[in-house]
């Protein structure tokens, strides 16, 4: 392995973006090792998406240092697909690769969809098009995967299936992750580590230990469940016993 | 098994099974075909136009419409005949079209070019989008006057007429049209990493491509009207001089002619233009749903 793919991919030093008089980044500093997924948790307005978007290099940053692997890739909440495109065409659009269709049916195979190849945008169901867009991301092989509550449009059924297929695309391609969502459920059952942002800063950041696959029934989800769900300002009955089991809490700074 | 679960009497519509199906005496004798019989749309909506026609010919027959107000569908039929047969319509079609076409590939050409100016880069628009918005309030019509004494009353000034009444439609349209492209898309493309030739080929173009038909649908329409208008002036073929020369004869078959020929001319290259996008346009939810 080069040095190159053993430091951290993502790397941000006293990042600070305001708009006007707002700073919705507030000095952050963040890590992400190679291959870790991380989850985002935040209210509204806490400056995740902000975040999101400057590492996708779709938004600048007033000042700090941001460092993020050239090689990423950004899945939003809308499918995002060219409407004028076919499934596989949308794949490798901007790639420059010889047998870039062959790519593309591989791409699409993985998540499902060999059977869509030629289908537009238009005939495709919600969880159908936000599949396409992640065979879009992962075909270019990112270092760094973004995903932008990829799954929060979807129904509760599709959403499953997503969290299955993120999970296994992610074992195969090992990209870092950074998951933005509004799911406290969904940041536990996916990530390695979640972070809770408030007022541009981490509020909080916890190791997730539990053993893959998970499922909210899980011995220690509720406790970790009814923590975040405090540091976002919501306040659940946990049974005691349950309380402080696998959750290892970070400092951050 | 699968016969017990699958017993066509329990699903089936039985039409005859039906409590208000049980035939009286009288209809009976009625066969079914006659009983079912549905006449379709199409003859449906051809009565009115037809009884119409009837009446008017009726009309003129009985001298009520004297024929220098208009003539009777009979003679108007009579006489396109005669003109088909003769070569003479199609003559004068040939000319109009050519007028048209060349104006309209003009115009549109032109139209595209200032778009693509303007619409993907911004000092294009300051510098050229002012002075068109200028120019498209000027009616081109009220240009005749002045094409005139710069060139003459010759084909040139025909041609110039339909180009400014062609552009602006196409221009405005397609320029709408780039700006329009949901910024949504263009970020998905800078995550994609495409750059600016290839943005432009593959998600602006594309997607400004609806908003172009609508303007050539506009100018289509225009040229049209233009025709009508430039082939009065100084003319010796052309569907307006035509109607222009019947005008002079008070023949008002040949004028019926004329606007029929426009009218009917007009719904084909709008069927044109119609499948055109069907081909261009297949990605269109309501293409795709076909």
């Amino acid at each position: 392995m080069s040095i190159d793919s053993l430091a951290p991919p993502v790397q941000l030093r006293n990042v600070v973006r305001q708009f006007g008089q707002q700073r919705v980044i507030d000095g952050l500093d963040l890590d992400i090792a190679p291959g870790e997924f991380v989850a985002l948790l935040g209210a509204s307005g806490s400056g995740k998406t902000t975040l999101l978007r400057s590492l996708a290099g779709l938004d600048s940053i007033d000042s700090g240092q941001l460092r993020v692997p050239k090689a990423r890739a950004a899945v939003f909440q809308e499918p995002r697909l060219m409407p004028w495109k076919r499934a596989w065409k949308n794949v490798i659009l901007g790639l420059h690769i010889p047998d870039a269709k062959a790519r593309a049916v591989q791409a699409l195979t993985e998540v499902g969809l060999a059977h869509r190849l030629d289908a537009y945008p238009a005939t495709l169901s919600g969880g159908e098009a936000q599949r396409v867009a992640l065979a879009r991301g992962l075909v270019r092989e990112p270092k760094l995967l973004l995903l932008d509550e990829p799954f929060a449009a979807l129904d509760a059924l599709t959403r499953i299936k997503m969290h299955k297929l993120i999970i296994e695309l992610w074992r195969k391609h090992t990209p870092a992750v950074l998951l933005v969502t509004h799911d406290v459920d969904e940041a536990i059952l996916l990530a390695d580590r979640v972070i809770v942002l408030a007022d541009g800063k981490i509020a909080e950041q916890l190791t997730i230990d539990l053993p893959r696959a998970r499922d909210t029934g899980q011995e220690g989800f509720q406790a970790i469940r009814a923590r975040l769900l405090g540091l976002l300002g919501v306040e659940v009955e946990v049974p005691a016993s349950a309380a402080a089991v696998g959750v290892r809490r970070f400092a951050h700074g | 098994m699968t016969e017990k679960s699958l017993n066509p009497s329990s699903f089936s519509i039985d039409k005859a099974a039906s409590p208000s199906g049980e035939p009286s005496g009288a209809s009976r004798l009625i066969p079914d075909w006659v009983r079912n019989w549905r006449t379709p749309d199409v003859l449906l909506r051809l009565l009115s136009p037809i009884a119409l026609l009837l009446l008017w010919e009726l009309a003129s027959q009985l001298g009520w419409i004297p024929q220098r107000v208009i003539a009777a569908p009979s003679q108007i039929g009579g006489t396109l005949w005669a003109m088909i047969v003769s070569g003479e319509l199609g003559k004068h079609l040939l000319v109009s079209l050519q007028r048209a076409l060349l104006g309209l590939s003009i115009g549109v050409s032109i139209g595209v070019v200032a778009a693509l100016i303007t619409g993907l880069s911004r000092r294009g628009e300051v510098i050229l989008d002012s002075p068109m918005q200028m120019l498209r309030t000027i009616p081109s019509l009220a240009l005749v006057p002045l094409f005139i004494l710069w060139f003459g009353i010759g084909e040139f000034t025909k041609v110039a007429l339909i180009v400014t009444g062609t552009t602006f439609p196409v221009y405005l349209n397609l320029f709408s049209g780039i700006r329009n492209i949901d910024p949504k898309l263009i970020e998905a493309a800078n995550t994609l990493g495409l750059n600016r030739r290839e943005l432009i080929w593959h998600v602006i173009l594309p997607g400004s491509l609806p908003s172009f038909f609508v303007g050539l649908r506009y100018s289509l329409g225009i040229s049209w009207l233009a025709l009508v208008f430039v082939e009065q002036i100084n003319t010796t073929a052309g569907i307006g001089f035509l109607a222009s020369d019947a005008r002079d004869f008070m023949r008002t078959d040949v004028i019926v002619i004329c606007l029929l020929i426009y009218s009917v001319l007009g719904l084909l290259i709008d069927g044109l233009i119609r499948t055109l996008e069907r081909f261009a346009l297949a990605w269109r939810p309501s293409f795709v749903r076909n």
